[in-house]
């Protein structure tokens, strides 16, 4: 039983939050907004060059072969960033969902996807539209539970917009053809339910810091605007509001660990416990960007202050990859159909 | 990152869960905040003692086990699962032991360890006084040096089961003319020294948990004094982090209160509506993730870690809970819910539920009010001016 992360796990988190600080500031944030562009080529290119992009695929596949513990908290830092760029989609769940198939189709992509030279974009059935399609090469496309990889250009799409800035969904239309089939329904399935498993959990992660983002934002701010002559960080009303916060913080942070180190077992626990995470993280992820919102003051309903990303980004997010009705049903189906109790923490299993 | 537990840890579960069978009184005990309980509870601990079970933690010359912190946890668990009596020694083991650990000198460890594992002695904590509360620094109570003793005087208020405790451990003010953190020492008393009155302070549920103690002129040794004199402020805070961190309360107790919770909805499955629903879920989440916290800080701890501030958000996140979780309970009983535990009506369980919904307003205020725990928070985490 060992919940700390290795030395090697913390140096590699260490250099990608570095990285977002240098190169994906607030400032950054609006100057990508204000351009219109998908992303930033130049922090997209830095980021590849990091070679985190194909942590899950195997090694056989070009990966290096890792497990969620050694993204988990590289998708925490891109959500204190509010990274605009996909790279925990990419890593967390499309580059691995490609791996796990074969074929020759399959190989001609695959290893461009790995190593993020090609970008790809997942229709997922958890989800209603499809995230990152403009800037994707091919999209893995799912019909009637059949997987299919499809190049950009046999689709359409149209934008939906987003609350947040820098999401960019889009409803896709294409046509199922026997050349662009990948696997049939059976085959697919264990893998997209493994991919929404994936997406939850990262999602979740992200919650994480996207909440501490918020709450140091306030507490920044807290500590320097005066008023009755002290800053308002000195009064207990503005104190507990940001205290409440990080305690909910604190409450989500093991719960995402612990998903990411069980999500293997793909049993009813394990679902279970990545739908608390996304449901504990994304809750505190609001929940902060709101108090953040308060505790600016005036300022903080102004486009000005950026607490705005923040809670734009955690709305998003708490709905894609299956939403809070979906998840609390999930972890409803745990309490209410397995052992429950102090033994159980780390139990096994489906339900009988 | 290795969330699983080793054949040795399985094994010493195990091991537990088959003398807790044996062992653990078939009938519950009375409150041990009543004569009559405090009694039945003291002969549990020694119970525990004879199973080598006091203190699995402590060292084996301090009637211990020397076992880890995540065999601690599994100790809990399997304690909480078998529904055994609560700790009525919980000040003294929990709290007054760990610091003596840290501070006590060897004489102090080898007289009075022991002892508090096996349940012969029980300790109060001596810390409050009417003028200082949450403001502990406050503190009025002296112990002035007289040759070899010290002569205690003053008054000292809220402390648990003090009425029935052997000994307890205080803060006073060493040095004449100090003032706040300064010139305090913490020291060790028996209750039935000459010049100690203890008076008892019914509580909410009416009886006597509470008590305040007087102190007039009591004189102890000075080899009684924990720590270095002048020092009681750094101990105190010492034990108010095992306090609020990781001894206090382990996850296991709320694990098993959300797992009794959930068997209460079941029963009461047909009049559930989806509001109470949604809290009996949010219940055993809170427990799970108090769980996980915790079983963190006990994987950093062993890897040389140390508990920090965090011990403050420890301390919120289970006191609410607690509150929410029982009352929840309250929901689902509806109006069977007021019926106390001898109403001849009453269904098995039902007062049980009020007990612990009462006892649970308790936890946002001792061991430091949850609001000064937000102080803590905002201060020593976040950085925001005192």
């Amino acid at each position: 039983m060992d919940f700390t992360f290795s030395e090697e796990q913390m140096m590699v988190v260490g250099v990608v939050r570095e990285l977002l600080a240098d190169r994906c500031t607030p400032a950054d944030l609006r100057r990508l907004m204000n351009s219109g562009d998908a992303r930033d080529a130049d922090r997209w290119t830095a980021i590849r060059e990091m070679g985190l992009t194909g942590l899950l695929v195997p090694e056989a596949a070009g990966g290096l072969g890792l497990a969620e513990t050694d993204l988990v908290q590289v998708a925490e830092a891109c959500g204190y960033a509010a990274l605009p760029e996909p790279l925990v989609e990419h890593a967390g769940v499309a580059a691995p969902l490609l791996a796990a198939f074969d074929g020759a189709r399959v190989g001609e992509w695959q290893p461009k996807v790995a190593a993020a030279e090609a970008s790809i974009a997942v229709g997922h059935p958890a989800n209603p539209f499809v995230a990152d399609a403009d800037s994707a090469d091919v999209l893995l496309l799912v019909d009637g539970g059949a997987l299919h990889l499809v190049e950009k250009k046999d689709v359409t799409m149209v934008r939906q917009p987003s609350i947040d800035p820098f999401r960019r969904l889009f409803r896709v239309a294409w046509t199922p053809a026997a050349a662009t089939l990948i696997a049939d329904a059976d085959a697919a399935k264990p893998h997209l339910d493994k991919a929404l498993e994936r997406g939850a959990l990262f999602a979740a992660a992200q919650g994480l810091g996207l909440a501490q983002r918020s709450v140091d934002l306030a507490a920044d701010y807290a500590r320097e605007r005066q008023q009755f002559g002290k800053p308002i960080g000195s009064y207990q009303a503005v104190k507990h509001l940001l205290a409440t916060v990080q305690v909910a913080i604190e409450f989500a942070r093991p719960v995402v660990h612990a998903a990411a180190a069980q999500i293997g077992a793909g049993d009813l626990h394990a679902r279970a416990r990545v739908s608390h995470a996304k449901l504990a993280a994304l809750g505190a992820a609001e929940q902060a960007a709101r108090t953040g919102i308060q505790v600016h003051g005036a300022m903080g309903y102004s486009w000005e202050v950026d607490v705005h990303f923040f809670l734009k980004r955690s709305l998003a997010l708490a709905g894609a990859w299956g939403d809070e009705i979906f998840h609390r049903q999930r972890v409803a189906d745990r309490i209410f159909g397995a052992p429950l109790g102090p033994d159980q923490t780390f139990a096994r299993g489906e339900a009988a | 990152m290795k969330l699983d537990y080793t054949a040795e840890q399985d094994a010493f579960r195990q091991e537990v869960r088959s003398w807790l069978e044996a062992n653990v009184p078939a009938e519950k005990l009375a409150s041990f905040d009543t004569a009559e309980g405090f009694e039945q509870h003291r002969a549990w601990e020694r119970t525990l003692a004879s199973g080598n079970y006091g203190m699995v933690t402590w060292p084996t010359d301090y009637g211990g086990r020397g076992l880890d912190l995540i065999q601690w946890l599994i100790f809990e668990e399997e304690y909480h699962r078998a529904g055994a009596p609560g700790r009525v020694n919980q000040n003294g083991i929990f709290l007054l032991g760990p610091t003596m650990m840290e501070y006590g000198t060897p004489e102090q460890k080898a007289r009075f360890l022991s002892a508090m594992a096996a349940g012969d002695e029980v300790w109060a904590q001596a810390w409050s006084e009417p003028q200082a509360g949450s403001d502990l620094a406050a503190v009025r109570a002296t112990a002035v040096r007289d040759g070899d003793d010290y002569v205690l005087t003053g008054h000292k208020i809220w402390s648990s089961r003090a009425v029935f405790a052997d000994w307890a451990f205080g803060l006073f003010r060493t040095e004449a003319g100090s003032e706040r953190h300064k010139g305090l020492s913490l020291i060790l008393f028996p209750l039935d020294l000459p010049g100690v009155r203890v008076g008892p302070i019914p509580q909410i549920d009416g009886e006597a948990g509470f008590a305040e103690i007087f102190l007039d002129g009591a004189r102890v040794p000075v080899a009684n004094r924990l720590g270095d004199e002048g020092q009681g402020w750094h101990v105190c805070m010492a034990t108010a982090g095992f306090e609020r961190g990781l001894m206090l309360r382990s996850p296991a107790r709320f694990q098993a209160a959300a797992a009794h919770l959930v068997e209460l909805a079941k029963q009461h499955d047909e009049r559930i509506d989806g509001t109470v629903s949604a809290a009996v879920i949010q219940a055993a989440m809170d427990a799970d993730a108090y769980a996980l916290s915790i079983y963190s800080t006990a994987s950093r701890l062993i890897a040389g870690g140390k508990i920090g501030a965090e011990a403050s958000c420890n301390k919120i996140f289970w006191s609410e809970l607690d509150v929410r979780l029982n009352r929840t309970a309250l929901s689902i009983l509806g109006a069977q819910a007021e019926l106390l535990r001898d109403a001849p009506d009453a269904a098995d369980d039902i007062g049980h539920w009020l007990d612990a919904y009462l006892f649970s307003l308790a936890g946002p205020i001792y061991a430091g009010t949850n609001e000064i725990q937000r102080n803590i928070i905002a201060e020593r985490v976040l950085g925001l001016p005192r």
